[in-house]
């Protein structure tokens, strides 16, 4: 029992400082408090040049406009904690989307079946892409450059000669344009907030049940207040506009259900693995090949279900779905919010996070009407930034014995 | 402390090749229960060749390995965990971006019960209480087991890695260099974990450069020399003389070998 009373012991010894807890925030262990700075200042900002910024309408506008951004993110999340990159995502994006306006408006396809022939295609991309990667040991970046170039030419060859397809299915275009009413936004607030308490509240008991309690309840009862409090402030806002969007819905949906696979259960638990040490991995019995390869899926079924969601916001398909800067803004966002390009480090949240801070960068920069030269240079600077303090807290960790 | 009874692990004529290099030729090698085998050798001597085949990294060209006096293939590491056959690398082998739980049950995860189990689900709190409960077992004593490996100390680490090795409750543990790199107080540490082990009646198999060592906590003495075995003494009979002759191969003759001054090299 000793190794017990040590464990808790030195956890109470070890309990911060505010000092502590600030070099924390400004070296990135806690990059997401880091973040949310980042996005406070953001805000600030615009909302002085333009008082529209923190509007109900533009809040709901950004919202919307982040999540293909956010759910492409979610996969590229899983790659970066692998310590890889996919830059096929965009395109995969892109030429699952055709294949889903394609099959639905051509060949008149049931929506869901179309929605989920999509689907398929970016997991069957992630599939053939993680195994190349895996099985031949080839750079992931460049697989995933191949990829890039080839599903873009495959993006092109599905759309045929008129280059652009519109979506009237109803069902395909409400995916983007359904805003719930006020009643069921708090009912959605409701059962958010019920939800959480209920999992912290029983994590807590098993954990004091098993003697192992290290939070204290207080500790937990603020975390939990401040957490209602940004659901029902988030939801009165989205209610005093159009409402809360079904895409905001399925995108945290994602971002839960992704970030509990990531850190709750055995399979995110080889992820990270992986991430930090391949070869300790293996030795430990994990099958990293298979774990790579079932990433690089994930990867191309969340490209897949962003290329969905922006087809049905856009209510089309054209040339330049999943083109443009869409691939890089969707792997800077993680990086941004925190997720290590180096393996091992991250959390799904920092898909939220960071598709939130160029969301808003990007939004404001529209209400300010800068030329998109002013917004790719800015967006660039902030990625590099980002990149820096990343590298930077590495840096820091590894002088202090971590690596 | 002697082995008791039929060796636990037994090889015979084990030969290994890489390209143009023989590694192993024909080595035969055993460690029963409950007894602690140094196994010594100069540098590419062919040591951490033998462990690999016996952990199923590098599987033999040729031989037998007998494990509890049944003839056995390890063609992969997960074959020689199955076994009951543990190791601990010099290398550690430890992600040091998850905190100690999570290392100590890496690739043997205790999944939830109840409706976790469909997503694999991490049962935390009981893989927390296991590893209290093993670490005060051995008397390690590690900081917070949330802690994460790459904050620890060398000889911490080390620990951790030993610890790991017995979570599949395996019946031989082998550990390639346990107390290189590591400091005087921390190598007595690792040397007291080792002792611990024999008397859980486990196989040890330790591979060290420190013939110090070796003698401190070693029943036996098993020499390779340029992959062929090159002697085996009882290590409270045999002198570190008699050892390093047999490693550096010079003389045929032991008792010559003491004068030759190449016991220094100890």
């Amino acid at each position: 029992m000793s190794a017990t009373e040590a464990a808790t012991g030195g956890e109470a010894a070890e309990r911060p400082t505010a000092a502590q807890t600030l070099r924390r925030v400004v070296q990135g262990d806690l990059s997401s408090v880091r973040v949310v700075l980042g996005l406070v200042v953001i805000a600030v900002i615009f909302q002085v040049q333009e008082d529209r910024f923190l509007s109900a309408q533009n809040l709901t506008n950004l919202m919307l406009q982040i999540t293909t951004i956010g759910l492409i993110s979610v996969g590229i999340v899983y790659v970066l904690l692998l310590g890889e990159i996919d830059l096929s995502v965009g395109a995969v994006s892109g030429l699952s989307a055709a294949v889903m306006a394609v099959l639905s408006v051509n060949h008149g396809w049931n929506a869901y079946l179309a929605i989920a022939a999509a689907v398929a295609v970016g997991a069957a991309i992630g599939f053939l892409q993680g195994s190349l990667f895996s099985r031949f040991v080839v750079p992931s970046f460049v697989v995933t450059l191949a990829g890039l170039l080839a599903w873009e030419g495959a993006l092109l060859q599905v759309l045929g000669k008129t280059g652009s397809l519109n979506i009237n299915d109803p069902k395909i275009t409400g995916l983007a344009n359904t805003f719930y009413s006020d009643t069921v936004g708090w009912i959605f607030a409701a059962l958010i907030i019920a939800a959480y308490g209920a999992v912290v509240a029983t994590g807590y008991r098993k954990r004091l049940s098993a003697g192992l309690a290290d939070r204290g309840a207080a500790q937990l009862i603020v975390r939990f207040v401040f957490f209602a409090a940004i659901v029902i402030a988030a939801v009165a806002i989205l209610n005093s506009d159009r409402g809360v969007p079904l895409a905001v819905m399925i995108l945290l949906g994602f971002v839960v259900g992704m970030e509990y696979v990531a850190k709750r259960t055995t399979f995110g638990r080889h992820v990270f693995a992986v991430g930090g040490n391949a070869e300790a991995a293996r030795r430990a019995g994990i099958r990293v090949n298979a774990v790579r390869v079932a990433v690089f899926t994930i990867a191309g079924t969340m490209a897949a279900i962003g290329g969905v969601m922006a087809a049905s916001r856009l209510f089309a398909v054209n040339q330049n779905s999943g083109g443009n800067e869409l691939l890089l803004l969707a792997i800077a966002g993680p990086v941004i919010a925190g997720t290590s390009l180096f393996g091992g480090r991250g959390s799904v949240w920092t898909a939220l996070l960071g598709a939130l801070v160029i969301g808003s960068i990007s939004n404001g920069m529209d209400l300010l009407s800068l030329s998109s030269a002013v917004k790719l240079m800015v967006t660039g600077g902030v990625l590099l930034l980002a990149v820096l303090v990343d590298a930077v807290a590495r840096q820091q960790r590894s002088a202090s014995g971590r690596v | 402390m002697a082995a008791d009874g039929a060796p636990l692990l037994e090889l015979e004529g084990i030969s290994k090749r890489f390209g143009p290099v023989q590694a192993l030729d024909r080595v035969d090698f055993a460690v029963s229960a409950g007894e602690v085998v140094g196994l010594v050798g100069d540098n590419g001597a062919g040591k951490s060749t033998l462990v690999k085949a016996i952990a199923g990294i590098n599987p033999p060209d040729a031989g037998t390995i007998r494990f509890e006096g049944r003839e056995v293939r390890i063609g992969r590491p997960q074959d020689a965990t199955e076994l009951g056959i543990a190791t601990v690398y010099q290398d550690l082998a430890l992600c040091d971006n998850l905190d100690v739980v999570s290392n100590l049950f890496l690739g043997r995860e205790e999944v939830a019960v109840g409706p976790g189990q469909v997503s694999r689900q991490l049962d935390e709190v009981r893989m927390e209480h296991e590893t209290a409960d093993l670490l005060s077992n051995l008397a390690v004593t590690i900081p917070s087991l949330r802690s994460e490996v790459g904050t620890l100390s060398g000889g911490q680490r080390q620990q951790v890695a030993v610890a790991r090795s017995l979570l599949g409750e395996p019946k031989v543990v082998m550990l390639d260099e346990p107390t290189a790199a590591l400091g005087v107080p921390q190598t007595k540490q690792v040397l007291e974990l080792i002792r611990r082990l024999r008397e859980r009646k486990l196989g040890v198999v330790v591979i060290s450069h420190n013939l110090a060592d070796v003698f401190a906590i070693a029943d036996r003495v098993f020499v390779l020399r340029l992959g062929k075995a090159a002697g085996e003494f009882q290590a409270n009979e045999a002198t570190e003389e008699h050892v390093v002759a047999a490693i550096t191969g010079v003389g045929n003759n032991r008792e010559q070998d003491e004068q030759s001054g190449e016991g220094e090299r100890a």
